[in-house]
């Protein structure tokens, strides 16, 4: 482990944290924009071109905004709780492939921050414990709305786990390999996992957007019936935080969905006609980030046009459907994976 | 020697958290305080190259249980005005009980002797493949027992859960 | 039971086909309507920049017109009040001193004259009453104000100027068929 190996490390670690901020940051402008034109709208264009100042706008209204901490919550954990939200949200970059590696001076570097040989475990289990963040901050409110905000959101996320770990499971049968790294690189060409597994590719989008809290998923927060939920009691920057908390989760379950099902940097027919090693990392870093730009886009996409589920409606299609069916899509692919020895039981 | 001081480092939280986790007042921080340590205790296994083990018992017990943990206190809403009085003849047994079971372990690990393993230990026994391997080849009937131990215990909550017996 | 409309349907609850249990092609006809309308036109007008085309007769904030020698027409009779179905209007009625002839065009005027613009309902009643042709609706809008008092026009905003360009423009609303279906007295709102 040299020095440079270390700062090349550092560096590429930092610009993920960066491109992930802004990432999230741009997605609150696209989010707005999305929904005015599904809307008939035209979203926010007063601040700069376009209203392509907006989040900075934004931003600079939720940092001017009054910070209110309610006198009998507890303070500690009412400050700590958006916080872990927003870390737990950002540790998941560290393990996504984002290209190929890139040869500068004879050296190869890797566009993976570290390829784990658990890497789809660590993922797991980040988005269990982004669990904490909320029911951190619904607690230390001391507001029944936003502890009974907390709660839905984690049994909701409790349950949408189980189905999620049984489709991975699957995927990782057929992949034969835990690392992100790997997974990435076995989809070259046509190969993407979304052809071997389509039922559990479904399932896992299903379950990214009840992970998310995102529409129609999104009751933790439904205005109607729990004020605010988990975040009522949240002003300012705080409050930013769990918001950016969940566009941060938005860009990331989109760049896990690419990477796991849709190829990841890979794109059919290029390898054809560019050999040159570093364009075809750069060109699988474009391609990636396109695959991440729909997934975002489709993640909106449905928001605005799907209704939010009633609460036995969620509990109904976790427990009732996505489970059973996951655990259909394990058997198919076990059975599928093992029909030699199945047929040579038969045959004989 | 990186190792070591993170070893040390890593046993000085585990302890802290652990203690914290008895001597803080509110049952919730108790919690977070448990899940702390559990982070610790992860933090172990990796040192000990097991980072399958390191991330399952994080998604296991910090994800899954401890979160239930938090669910059931919350719930229950446990302060100290709700706390019932305890009387010092519960505290005087629960002392005396504590403090034998102190006294027991000080005792066993006084005579103990570092027991000399006989298989060679194979640092790469905490990765997956090796795991797996060993689960379901050596230890396959432990496995399944525990799973059909488990599937009890889900039929058991479900017969407790149901409303009514027919 | 006879239908009321056309259009009613009868309700039936029955058992979904497992086409319409998947949910999803529901769901992706749903996003498919969804996107279309990412492509179509707005019908957004961008204020400041872009202005809503008024109507001909729009009906916005009242003026007081002058006669064509710059006096006043108002004669502070009150049928606009009685008239006004929000009853928005009030005034005060004064009697005309010599060597005011060139203000008030006879011998009684309206010393207040206030409309309430939160109470005005901009029916256009008051300028059908009204029989000196004093008082008319433009397509001017009511500006936004701070407090409540402020929205109680008096007469230094309603009567319009005595130059000729600050002139207030009622043609479109005073066209000769309204003069002339303003004449026929048998109409009971012309009494």
């Amino acid at each position: 482990m040299t020095l440079g190996y270390v700062i090349y490390k550092l560096v590429l670690a930092v610009i993920v944290f960066a491109v992930t901020l802004l990432i999230a940051m741009y997605s609150t402008y696209a989010e707005r924009k999305v929904a005015g034109f599904l809307q008939d709208r035209l979203g926010p264009n007063r601040a700069g071109w376009f209203g392509i100042l907006q989040p900075v706008a934004d931003a600079v209204k939720l940092f001017m905004k009054e910070e209110v901490i309610p006198s009998v919550s507890n303070r500690t954990l009412f400050i700590v709780a958006p916080g872990l939200s927003l870390l737990t949200a950002c540790m998941t970059g560290v393990v996504i492939p984002w290209g190929t590696s890139i040869t500068l001076f004879g050296t190869s570097y890797s566009l993976q921050v570290t390829d784990l040989n658990i890497g789809i475990l660590y993922l797991f289990g980040v988005v269990s414990i982004g669990v904490y963040g909320i029911m951190i901050g619904g607690w230390a409110s001391n507001n029944k709305y936003s502890l009974l905000g907390a709660m839905r959101a984690s049994s909701q996320m409790i349950s949408y786990e189980v189905a999620m770990g049984i489709s991975i499971i699957a995927l990782i049968m057929t992949t034969g390999t835990l690392s992100v790294g790997q997974i990435a690189a076995q989809q070259q060409g046509w190969h993407w996992n979304v052809l071997v597994q389509p039922l559990g590719c479904l399932i896992f989008i299903i379950c990214a957007f009840a992970e998310t809290n995102r529409a129609p998923f999104d009751l933790p927060e439904c205005e109607q019936e729990l004020v605010g939920g988990y975040h009522t009691e949240y002003s300012s920057m705080k409050m930013g935080f769990y918001l950016f908390a969940e566009y941060i989760n938005m860009f990331v379950s989109s760049a896990v969905i690419s990477t796991f099902y849709f190829g990841g940097y890979n794109m059919p027919f290029v390898g054809r006609f560019i050999h040159d090693g570093n364009l075809l990392a750069i060109l699988g870093v474009v391609f990636l980030f396109a695959k991440i730009f729909f997934g975002i886009f489709f993640f909106m996409w449905v928001r605005w046009t799907i209704p939010r589920f009633r609460y036995d409606q969620l509990m109904n299609l976790g427990w009732k459907t996505l489970i059973p069916l996951s655990i259909l899509n394990l058997v198919l692919t076990g059975a599928w994976m093992m029909r030699h020895e199945i047929l040579s039981v038969f045959i004989k | 020697m990186v190792t070591t001081y993170l070893f040390y480092f890593l046993s000085f939280l585990a302890i802290m958290f652990g203690l914290m986790v008895v001597l803080s007042k509110n049952p919730i921080h108790s919690v977070l305080y448990l899940v702390l340590c559990f982070f610790t205790i992860a933090g172990h296994y990796v040192l000990l190259n097991a980072q399958f083990l390191a991330v399952v018992h994080v998604i296991v017990y910090s994800g899954a249980i401890m979160v239930l943990f938090l669910f059931v206190i919350m719930l229950l809403n446990l302060n100290k005005e709700t706390e019932p009085h305890k009387s010092i003849w519960l505290k005087g047994s629960a002392a005396i009980a504590a403090g034998s079971l102190l006294l027991v372990m000080v005792g066993s690990l006084k005579g103990a002797t570092t027991i000399q393993s006989t298989n060679a230990f194979n640092p790469n026994i905490g990765l997956i493949e090796n795991l797996g391997t060993t689960l379901f080849k050596d230890f396959l009937l432990p496995f399944e027992v525990s799973s059909i131990l488990l599937l009890a215990a889900m039929v058991g909550a479900v017969m407790l859960g149901k409303k009514s017996i027919k | 039971m006879q239908p009321l409309t056309k259009r009613s349907k009868v309700v039936v609850n029955k058992e979904m086909s497992l086409y319409e249990r998947i949910y999803l092609p529901a769901i992706f006809s749903g996003m498919m309507i969804t996107f279309s309308h990412f492509f179509k036109k707005k019908p957004t007008i961008q204020y400041p920049e872009q202005t809503r085309e008024f109507s001909a007769v729009y009906r916005g904030q009242h003026v007081l017109k002058r006669d064509d020698n710059g006096a006043e027409r108002c004669t502070a009779c009150g049928l606009c009040a009685v008239a006004c179905p929000a009853e928005a209007i009030t005034m005060t009625a004064a009697e005309r001193k010599p060597g005011e002839e060139k203000l008030y065009r006879e011998e009684k005027y309206a010393a207040v004259y206030e409309i309430n613009m939160l109470r005005c309902i901009f029916c256009g009643d008051c300028e059908d009453a009204c029989p000196k042709e004093a008082i008319f609706l433009t397509d001017r809008k009511v500006n936004s104000e701070l407090n409540r008092k402020s929205f109680v026009y008096g007469k230094n905003i309603l009567v319009e100027g005595v130059e000729k360009d600050k002139r207030v423009d009622v043609s479109k609303r005073q066209t000769p068929g309204v003069l002339e279906f303003k004449k026929h007295k048998q109409f009971e709102h012309n009494r």
